[in-house]
């Protein structure tokens, strides 16, 4: 018998949900956690300098993280990923919409008690392997 | 000052929404003894292509769709005493104005008190030596096609108040189709910051239609939606302070809860303390919702600053010409087979053009326009790919360039590509600035007085 992990690694989908909007070649893309403790997993793993990174290939120019604790959720704010914006853009999805789905794959690591009551879509390709 | 309070409904979330929400939004307004009614038509670009139809016909302009849009709630929203708000007057509010008059004759209805407001289109010399100003002489070197300041509620709400039962504005703030009716309604000041400030709030939860109520919203298995395909139109219920409740039409599908609610509160804000607009600088940092009944979502402690000193202008422009063009290919190395049909198209253009290339079926979404993440993974063994390939240029026969080799890998290409497309469309590009309020004239007229 193995001694429980202490922390499990899970993509972010299983703690919160995303939108994304667009400003010109400016992309926000809020993070609403489910509850309080995916909240607090969030604000201390999901940093603006991991975002930057996680989003690298698209070049930002500056990733700004906005907390709003009332309402369990933060906004990213990435500049200069657009590809130009809407208007000018040579990509398929302009306005950069499916972006918030990119943020959702980013793994962070949750207590195994946190892991158990998190909902999950199984067969997902991403799961617990980046 | 009014007492009872306000409801506002809000039927279209821009120009290609869905044209069948609106009637029960008026049901819902009617049952509950009345409100407004908006319309949001207009999303960045929507004002430059409605000048360009104007500019091909006098009396177009505005939203196409607007008779389908109006007409058939017109009747019920006059016997109901509901007001209609819309920027569906985009480039050409007063011919808005007037279809609107021929609907209601078309209708054998009494003609309503239409009342269009004007002076966002920025036009006469001295609006554009100030645009000059801001804008640097790029602004030379652009062919103009609208600019336009984004206007606030100030001129809806005195329309209203002056008896106003339509109301056609071309580009305004979004939310301020919200709060001008609010400001007619209860009479606030324009300075209330912190009323105004939850009334843009409330706006912004309409603006996008069902994107509150279950649209855009939906992961199954993650973030279901009971009867989406019918998904209603949002109910906001406005008090005295400009505390609001979100709710949607009676009796149609989709869901309001604390995280379609959240998810719209967040959309296009950046500093959640400073939410721009012309009305407000609202401030969403300390805000909470509250569930209070099915389909019922209160939102609290939104507080609201001095507005922004200077208004915002889009400045559209021609922008030269977007080529596009897809080819599939399936079965044994059908990925080998479209990376080589990409390496083809790039070697015949020789650098004539800047091409991005995007590989539907193993990246297409998620990489930037050199091309990186496309690259950087190692060439699999997809079998059911579409390579697409986008460029653009100032002239449309360097752009076609693209097209014509992208055909011609037909019988010049790898094995097997089928289904080739092409499009070539004129592009409109954009820049932002801020000018001085007192360089727009904004106002309104009442259509009876209308020239």
């Amino acid at each position: 018998m193995t001694a429980e992990p202490i922390a499990v690694r899970v993509p972010l989908y299983r703690l919160a949900h995303s939108r994304s909007g667009d400003k010109g070649d400016i992309s926000n893309l809020s993070l609403i956690a489910w509850d309080p403790d995916c909240y607090a997993v969030l604000a201390s793993q999901v940093t603006d300098a991991r975002v930057a990174q996680w989003f690298g290939y698209r070049h930002p120019t500056r990733v700004t993280r906005y907390l709003i604790p009332t309402l369990h959720a933060m906004n990213f704010v990435l500049e200069g990923v657009l590809d130009g914006g809407v208007n000018d853009a040579l990509n398929l999805d302009t306005h950069g919409k499916s972006l918030s789905f990119h943020l959702l794959d980013l793994p962070v690591e949750v207590p195994p008690e946190l892991a158990r009551r998190l909902p999950d879509v199984p067969g997902d390709a991403v799961a617990a392997t980046r | 000052m009014a007492a009872s309070p306000l409801f506002i409904g809000c039927a279209t979330g821009f120009s290609g929404d869905r044209t069948d929400g609106a009637q029960a939004v008026v049901d819902s307004l009617a049952a509950r003894g009345g409100g407004t009614l908006i319309f949001e038509t207009l999303a960045e670009r929507t004002l430059a292509l409605a000048q360009l139809a104007r500019n091909a016909d006098v009396d177009a302009g505005f939203e196409p769709l607007l008779a389908e849009l109006v007409g058939p709630v017109l009747a019920s929203c006059l016997r109901h005493d509901i007001r209609i708000v819309g920027n569906f007057g985009a480039a050409n509010p007063p011919a808005a104005a007037r279809r609107i008059a021929d609907l209601a004759r078309e209708q054998g209805l009494p003609i309503p008190r239409i009342a269009v407001v004007h002076g966002d289109a920025l036009a006469d010399p001295g609006q554009h030596a100030l645009l000059r100003e801001r804008l640097g002489s790029r602004l030379d070197d652009m062919d103009v096609v609208s600019a336009n300041a984004y206007l606030g509620a100030a001129e809806i709400a005195e329309a209203l108040r002056a008896g106003a039962q339509i109301v056609v504005t071309g580009r305004v703030a979004d939310p301020s189709l919200t709060v001008g009716p609010a400001l007619a309604h209860y009479g606030w000041t324009l300075d209330d910051w912190p009323r105004l400030g939850r009334a843009t709030m409330a706006g912004h939860m309409l603006e996008c239609g069902t994107q509150v109520t279950g649209g855009y919203f939906c992961v199954p298995g993650l973030k279901d939606v009971p009867d989406v395909h019918a998904a209603g139109y949002p109910i906001a219920e406005i008090d005295a302070d400009g505390g609001f409740v979100i709710g949607k039409a009676d009796g149609t599908g989709g869901v309001v809860d604390s995280r379609t609610v959240k998810e719209q509160l967040l959309y296009e804000v950046h500093d959640p303390a400073h939410y721009l607009t012309p009305d407000v600088v609202a401030d969403i940092s300390r805000a909470f919702v509250q569930p209070i009944g099915p389909d019922r979502i209160a939102v609290r402690d939104i507080d609201g600053h001095a507005r922004p000193g200077e208004l915002k202008v889009n400045v559209c422009y021609r922008g030269g010409w977007l080529a596009e063009a897809e080819i599939s290919y399936a079965g044994v190395q059908a990925e080998a087979r479209a990376r080589l049909a990409d390496d083809i198209v790039r070697r015949r253009l020789g650098g004539a053009l800047k091409v991005r290339t995007d590989l539907i079926g193993v990246v297409s979404i998620l990489g930037d326009d050199a091309g990186a993440m496309l690259g950087n993974r190692p060439p699999g063994h997809a079998r059911d790919v579409r390579l697409r390939l986008a460029a653009e240029d100032a002239d449309a026969r360097v752009a076609e360039r693209l097209l014509r080799e992208v055909t011609a890998l037909y019988t010049c290409g790898p094995a097997g590509g089928g289904g080739v497309r092409t499009s070539l469309r004129p592009r409109l590009n954009m820049v932002s600035c801020t000018i001085p309020r007192d360089a727009v004239r904004s106002g309104w007229t009442m259509m009876e007085t209308m020239p």
